[in-house]
């Protein structure tokens, strides 16, 4: 997942009697469980939506790789630190296919970098916290990955058929991602001393943000019920933090460890756990830019980006010369 | 000499692979272009798969009980037996492809050479590195290429990398009592023999980069008898090895 607050450019759900007829068949062909594929007709809305959902979903996967990059360097032993490359250069590749499901809408991938880059386009509010301990490279495997996937498996049936296709293999590589993340906390959670203070403040550190992972309270979020109807947003935002806290709490039973709510509590009517809001301040903040790490991970990604441009011009210009040779010794 | 010489051996190929995989993963997320992430990922990984094969075997050869995580993060820095190349700072892309490509045309040779080893557990790990390695090879001879004879700006910051790396190509032909006691067993080459072909590489690729080798062969040496590191590699270790060595009575 990674996409929030996207806005809605539609105004209003149009009923199928208010369309014209080529948006009521294209409704229709979504309706009835078909795919939209990169060449049909689609409204301007549902394309504008779909970039800003995708961009920022890539997006988030770009600027994810920072806060698990940040330990590959500390890991502690010659697996976990493969692991850790292996799930970070996955990430990598999210965000390739991603942008490219997005460049079937008719936008760049450079276009959309340069969009990141100036802070117009969004990432995950997640990646704005940081990584302290390596008791963090389990709770964002077993949460944060946690999160995302509950948001991802439905977007496998989403209705855009490249954004559909990208997310089935993503989804494979998420749920490993997870079970590693699991892994990590449990070996924490059955250790020293030490490594059970650390997984318990890992814990106490990520789960309001992964809870604010899912966005805004269906009451506040204004802009879903156009995107339900296209599918390009398959449950409500509580629906699916619902299911995220049904099952995380008795895996951190498991672990051993208290979630940080003392308001949680199974209820036997609802069948579900009842438990405390994020602090929605927070997250507003943390979006407008103030999150404890926003300037570091953009400073980062431009830093990169600008570095790095000497890099893409000299390959750029080997690759012209090279098509000029050839071309002149036909 | 003190120590088994195959034990001495294996560290050598053991912390090359460590200490080059582990400055190729401080790129994670900060590459010039989203490919070039998921490659140089994909080169660390490698390393450090290998690093696990080497080190571990190092391990059983000393019957010290150590396994490969307790020589990779609990050995000083006198200890690692990695040539002086490989432990340089990462500098620009180019700084870094450019050590990539002068260490894999070294390390194809030398485990192409390995392949035939008398000894058959290093024999097995030779082929199944070299077929990583060829890939590493071909990725970093063309990188090398392709900016060296690409813009005004990137030719200049290659000329700069070869020349400030080529100091250091030397120390990997240059033979010492342990490569002399492998070569008697028959478990590896005379480090000496690979320069011909070595240098036939380097300069077919460095002229295709339009790049001048410089004319000094002047090899700094230390690394991997471990005399004498640079002050790089204790910096590298500060991070690499700081958790273990925080919590030595963790598990992970």
């Amino acid at each position: 997942m990674y996409a929030q607050m996207i806005k809605s450019t539609g105004k209003g759900i149009k009923s199928l009697d208010e369309m014209d007829p080529e948006e009521r068949a294209f409704q229709e062909r979504i309706d009835a469980g078909g795919k939209i594929e990169p060449k049909d007709w689609m409204p301007d809305g549902y394309r504008k939506n779909l970039i800003r959902q995708i961009g920022q979903h890539a997006h988030s996967e770009i600027v994810g790789q920072l806060p698990e990059g940040n330990w590959i360097t500390r890991a502690p032993t010659l697996e976990r630190k493969a692991i850790l490359l292996a799930k970070v250069q996955d990430e990598a590749g999210h965000g390739l296919y991603l942008y490219c499901a997005a460049e079937t809408l008719g936008v760049t991938r450079d276009q959309m970098t340069r969009d990141l880059l100036s802070g117009k386009m969004k990432y995950s509010s997640i990646f704005n916290y940081p990584t302290l301990t390596w008791a963090d490279m389990g709770a964002v495997g077993w949460l944060v990955d946690g999160a995302a996937i509950m948001n991802q498996v439905p977007l496998q049936r989403t209705s855009y058929g490249p954004y559909a296709r990208a997310m089935v293999r993503i989804c494979k590589e998420e749920s490993f991602h997870q079970r590693q993340g699991f892994d990590i906390m449990m070996k924490m959670a059955n250790g020293t001393a030490a490594q059970r203070k650390m997984a318990q403040d890992a814990l106490n550190r990520f789960w309001f943000p992964a809870l604010m992972m899912f966005g805004p309270s269906d009451k506040d979020s204004v802009h879903s019920a156009q995107s339900m109807a296209w599918k390009i947003k398959m449950n409500t935002n509580d629906e699916l933090r619902q299911k995220f806290v049904d099952e995380t709490v008795p895996q951190a039973e498991y672990l051993g460890l208290t979630i940080p709510d003392e308001t949680l509590k199974f209820n036997e009517e609802t069948g579900h756990y009842d438990f405390a809001e994020p602090d929605w301040e927070e997250f507003f903040q943390v979006l407008k830019g103030n999150g404890p790490c926003n300037t570091e991970r953009l400073a980062a990604r431009n830093k990169a980006w600008d570095e790095g441009r000497w890099v893409r011009e000299g390959l750029l210009a080997h690759a012209e010369k090279k098509r000029s040779r050839k071309m002149a010794a036909e | 000499m003190s120590t088994d010489p195959k034990f001495e051996f294996l560290c050598r190929m053991g912390d090359n692979a460590l200490v080059l995989g582990h400055r190729v993963s401080e790129w994670c997320g900060v590459a010039p272009v989203l490919e070039e992430d998921i490659a140089l990922a994909n080169v660390a990984l490698d390393l450090i798969g290998q690093t696990q094969l080497w080190l571990s075997l190092a391990g059983e050869v000393e019957g010290a009980e150590r396994d490969a995580d307790k020589l990779a993060f609990h050995r000083d820095v006198w200890d690692f037996r990695n040539v002086l190349l490989v432990e340089q700072p990462n500098g620009d892309f180019g700084q870094t492809m450019m050590r990539q490509f002068l260490f894999d045309a070294w390390h194809l040779a030398q485990l192409t050479a390995l392949i035939d080893s008398s000894d058959k557990e290093i024999a097995a790990i030779a082929e199944k590195s070299a077929k990583e390695v060829t890939y590493h090879l071909e990725r970093s001879s063309d990188t090398v290429i392709g900016l060296g004879d690409g813009t005004e700006e990137s030719h200049r910051r290659m000329q700069a990398a070869l020349d400030l790396l080529w100091p250091y190509v030397g120390e990997m032909f240059i033979g010492d009592e342990v490569d002399a006691a492998m070569v008697a067993a028959g478990i590896a080459p005379d480090p000496a023999s690979l320069r011909a072909g070595y240098d036939q590489l380097v300069g077919d690729t460095l002229a295709a980069a339009t790049l001048t080798k410089p004319e000094d062969d002047f090899a700094h040496k230390g690394g991997k008898s471990g005399a004498r590191h640079s002050e790089h590699l204790g910096h590298m270790l500060t991070q690499m090895q700081w958790l273990q060595r925080a919590y030595p009575d963790a598990t992970w």
